[in-house]
């Protein structure tokens, strides 16, 4: 075996074995990894689901979320770890697999890693396995010593007994523990984040990062298998279009090919020996497509579409406070504009990918996934293997972003096309042109605003319908009302407090959504529709406090006074973001803030403009509360990577539409930013302890309306259309 | 065929001239720490050293390579994972998802070798490859503190 992973699972299967766990996938950091692959490693006792203790006292806290570099298996293990008061430094972690969470009926809970709930929707039970493995661990140790369970105190993995000046090691006393009863977990009193968390609160060191620094974590598209063979796949061009068909003889005789595969009606994929013999073959094969009604499908056209939507007199209204309207009508100054964003490519370093194996009664698949479960039913539903014969071996993703989740487009694919090759393992690896072209892309979506002001410059109503794409009505049509009712496409300017809520209060209030739906397959995106509602919200906001002649952050505060988290963490970016001070000749500051994902985030863009128009960031204070904070370092790298996704929407993020197509394929044409094009980034956590918010998604809202907003005052004139490219600010 | 000397050891490889260096590592030699993610040459995410030059793989073909070329890969940067890139990435936790890591560490080790001080300038002309995570702040942490962290002769000499 090439990688590791075989002996990983060779381990695990040894580990369940002697346990009776269920073990899997083990993840172990370079400090508690033996020397070398292959050496021996004692098998770990099961405490509980989360728990499993090797006998030199390692701890193996069990993890069901993905992780795609936002750090997750850290957060998760040091949360178990801060209430099993083990040693940190001899913590390993290892993975679930979907199969024993459907084996179990879900003894693990969800293992969708999206919406940034991974620590924030299972914080509690990951708690509270850590607490009550410790106290059975105590009570084996009170057992064996026969003194009161009381008098023991634990520190490090150690337990010890004042009184008799005895103490003992989790590991020594781990069998022991796993048959004493276990107490209720809800009986158990967690321990206060603010003033009693040593290990979690704290900036730990990443599990994951020694293994990523050498070339030697495997990712699903390393995985390698005896005998396995290699697909790279074609799927039409134009959305909807059909397979029409193809000319397999014409490549039969190239180097490695062994099969030519319809996948679905839309999809061809060629199997070699290798992968690039695969990919070569493909290439040279000739397919038809049936393009089909949707070849029609243009961004002019969807741009028109938008604007129907934005004019039409029908649309879901979302907020109803008062008569905007006419309070907007009646003000002494009326403000109007209409804004605009595209539709955005993932585009993960690792392209899609995904190994399967299958045969009559066992299907397995090798896979970077966001939602696993989603994985294990794909495979299910394109092997016809049942459920409880499938498995999936999850790998670390190469990103993520929103991708890989509840659809598993290449899980699918990998599975069907393994099938058609009993027995031996097939993997799927899409070129990043298939990948940038066949996305679940963020919707494109436009915007139109109005407000209207009085003789003071006080807002009277606000007036917001945005005319777009929804997600819901592509991945989930059932869940979008009649009359166009989706919330989620208004995420961001909601009533209730929470999770997206609306910062400010006005005295007149009317949203509206007007669904504008195109061939485009759509999908969640780093942020969702906190994006683009963001940009829309806190831009037009901008105008209105130029409108009014008041400051920015003064005129934002005004409209606050019911929203003090929201406030505060604005008040937060401002001061430390040093609004309201000089900046060098040449150097404009924006500001901007908003919500998602149960946390509030607001920040400052420095930034200057070159006489040719290009746009240089030069700094940016963003300002956090995510209620408690699992690992500070972990979240400023989340803040960080949220301004290099953020700007890179901002500068370049422009997906095109011609004739039913996506037309940017590849970095040449849909470039991120690079390295000279990162701002320096300012992390401010301002944790209140009294809620759990996401990190992962929550500040890249802030990043574009920050910036444009600070273009604003170097021009002048508000940008509303992304990414820049569309305007011309020379 | 091709001859190649990868990582120091000399191996020959049964490929076709035009396959890219990049498969001939990941499929023929098993060396999987070499990443694809564009095929263009875009993203360097393939990066080796050629020589100590950085190269991308992905748009390398294999019959390029001249005999006695030094092919270098991320597995053959350090026997103990301890070059100073390496050490500074892990001091600063630069990965995120990982995924372009090992291009990034490549091209972070070329650029300390030809420059062991490197201005930020310097960084942002070197440093070219993409990082959707978005670790680009930690990257440039990471270099200058490598570049401290290196005596300038000996880092000449790993050229």
């Amino acid at each position: 075996m090439k990688t590791p992973n075989l002996s990983r699972r060779n381990f695990v299967v040894g580990t369940a074995a002697a346990s009776g766990g269920l073990a899997l996938g083990l993840h172990l950091p370079l400090l508690a990894a033996p020397a070398k692959a292959g050496a021996a490693v004692l098998p770990a006792t099961e405490v509980n689901l989360w728990v499993a203790i090797r006998p030199d006292g390692a701890c193996v806290i069990r993890i069901a979320r993905s992780e795609m570099g936002q750090g997750t298996f850290t957060g998760l293990a040091q949360l178990v770890a801060e209430e099993l008061e083990c040693d940190w430094s001899k913590v390993a972690t290892e993975l679930i697999t979907p199969n024993q969470n459907h084996a179990t009926k879900r003894a693990w809970g969800e293992m969708g890693t999206g919406g940034s709930r991974g620590i924030r929707t299972s914080h509690d039970y990951v708690r509270r396995a850590g607490a009550t493995a410790r106290l059975m661990l105590m009570q084996a140790a009170a057992d064996k010593w026969s003194v009161p369970v009381a008098e023991l105190t634990t520190e490090n993995g150690v337990i010890r007994h004042a009184g008799s000046n005895r103490s003992i090691g989790y590991g020594e006393v781990a069998a022991a523990a796993a048959k004493v009863a276990a107490p209720d977990p809800k009986s158990v009193k967690l321990k206060d984040p603010k003033t009693q968390w040593k290990v979690a609160g704290k900036p730990m060191k990443r599990l994951d990062t020694a293994e990523k620094v050498n070339g030697s974590i495997k990712y699903a598209i390393d995985v390698s298998l005896p005998g396995m063979l290699n697909a790279a796949i074609a799927q039409c061009p134009v959305f909807g279009g059909k397979l029409a068909g193809y000319d397999e003889a014409r490549i039969a005789s190239m180097p490695g090919v062994k099969k030519v595969i319809k996948v679905n009606d839309s999809t061809v994929a060629v199997v070699a020996d290798t992968w690039w013999h695969a990919k070569k073959a493909l290439d040279a094969l000739p397919v038809r497509w049936d393009e089909g009604e949707n070849a029609k499908e243009s961004s002019p056209l969807i741009a028109a579409r938008l604007q129907e939507g934005l004019d039409a007199p029908q649309a879901y209204k979302s907020r109803v406070v008062g008569d905007a309207m006419a309070a907007i009508q009646g003000s002494a100054k009326k403000v109007e504009a209409t804004y605009s964003t595209p539709f955005l490519a993932h585009a993960c370093m690792e392209p899609m990918t995904c190994t399967a194996k299958v045969t009559a009664d066992r299907a397995e698949c090798w896979v970077s996934t966001q939602n696993a479960e989603a994985s294990h039913a794909a495979l299910s539903e394109a092997s016809g293997v049942p459920l409880a014969n499938c498995e999936v071996y999850r790998h670390t993703l190469g990103g993520g972003f929103g991708r890989r989740g509840g659809n598993q487009d290449y899980t699918r694919q990998a599975a069907t096309i393994a099938k058609e090759f009993p027995g031996v393992p097939v993997k799927l690896i899409w070129s990043r042109e298939e990948d940038m072209t066949h996305d679940f892309y963020r919707p494109i979506s436009a915007c139109k605003l109005a407000a209207g002001l009085d003789a003071k410059g006080n807002v009277t109503g606000f007036y917001g319908r945005i005319s777009g794409q929804s997600i819901n009505a592509y991945v989930n049509p059932a869940s979008v009302g009649a009359d166009g009712k989706d919330e989620r496409q208004v995420q961001g300017w909601y009533e209730a407090a929470g999770d997206a809520q609306l910062g400010y209060t006005f005295p007149s209030l009317l949203i509206e959504y007007a669904m504008r739906n195109t061939t485009v397959p759509v999908g969640p995106w780093r942020g969702v529709n906190t994006n683009q509602n963001g940009v829309y919200m806190e831009c037009f906001i901008e105008e209105l406090a130029r409108a009014s002649g008041r400051d920015s952050v003064e005129f934002r505060r005004a409209l606050m006074g019911k929203h003090p988290k929201h406030l505060a963490v604005l008040n937060a970016a401002a001061e430390k973001g040093d609004w309201g001070k000089p900046l060098p000749p040449g150097v404009f500051r924006g500001i901007a803030q908003f919500m998602g994902y149960g946390s509030y985030s607001a920040a400052t863009a420095e930034v200057s403009i070159k006489p040719d128009g290009k746009v240089k960031v030069h700094r940016m204070v963003l300002a956090l509360d995510c209620g408690h904070v699992v690992n500070p370092d972990q979240v400023a790298a989340q803040v960080e990577g949220s301004v290099a996704y953020g700007l890179s929407a901002v500068f370049y993020g422009d997906m095109t539409v011609e004739k039913g197509r996506i037309v940017e394929n590849n970095f040449h044409t849909q470039p991120p930013i690079r390295i000279d094009e990162m701002p320096k980034v300012e992390t401010v956590m301002v944790p209140t302890y009294d809620f759990w918010g996401g990190v992962g998604e929550p500040t890249i809202c802030v990043v574009a309306p920050a910036v444009m907003n600070a273009i604003f005052a170097a021009t002048g004139k508000p940008v509303r259309q992304l990414p820049l490219t569309k305007s011309k600010l020379a | 065929m091709a001859r190649l000397n990868i990582n120091g050891k000399v191996q020959d490889v049964k490929v076709e001239g035009d396959t890219p260096l990049l498969w001939v590592l990941r499929e023929q030699v098993g060396l999987t720490g070499t990443k694809y993610g564009c095929g263009v040459a875009q993203c360097g995410a393939c990066s080796v050293h050629i020589n100590g030059e950085v190269v991308r793989s992905c748009s390398m073909p294999v019959s390029a390579i001249k005999a006695g070329d030094r092919i270098v890969t991320i597995e053959g940067l350090s026997p103990t994972s301890t070059h100073p890139i390496q050490k500074a990435w892990v001091a600063l936790d630069v990965p995120q998802c990982g995924y372009c890591q090992s291009g990034q560490i490549m091209a972070a080790a070329a650029l300390i070798a030809k420059k062991p001080k490197p201005t930020d300038a310097d960084i942002d002309e070197a440093m070219t490859n993409i990082c959707r995570c978005g670790t680009y702040q930690r990257i440039r942490a990471a270099v200058h503190q490598a570049a401290a962290a290196t005596p300038a002769a000996k880092s000449k000499a790993k050229a």
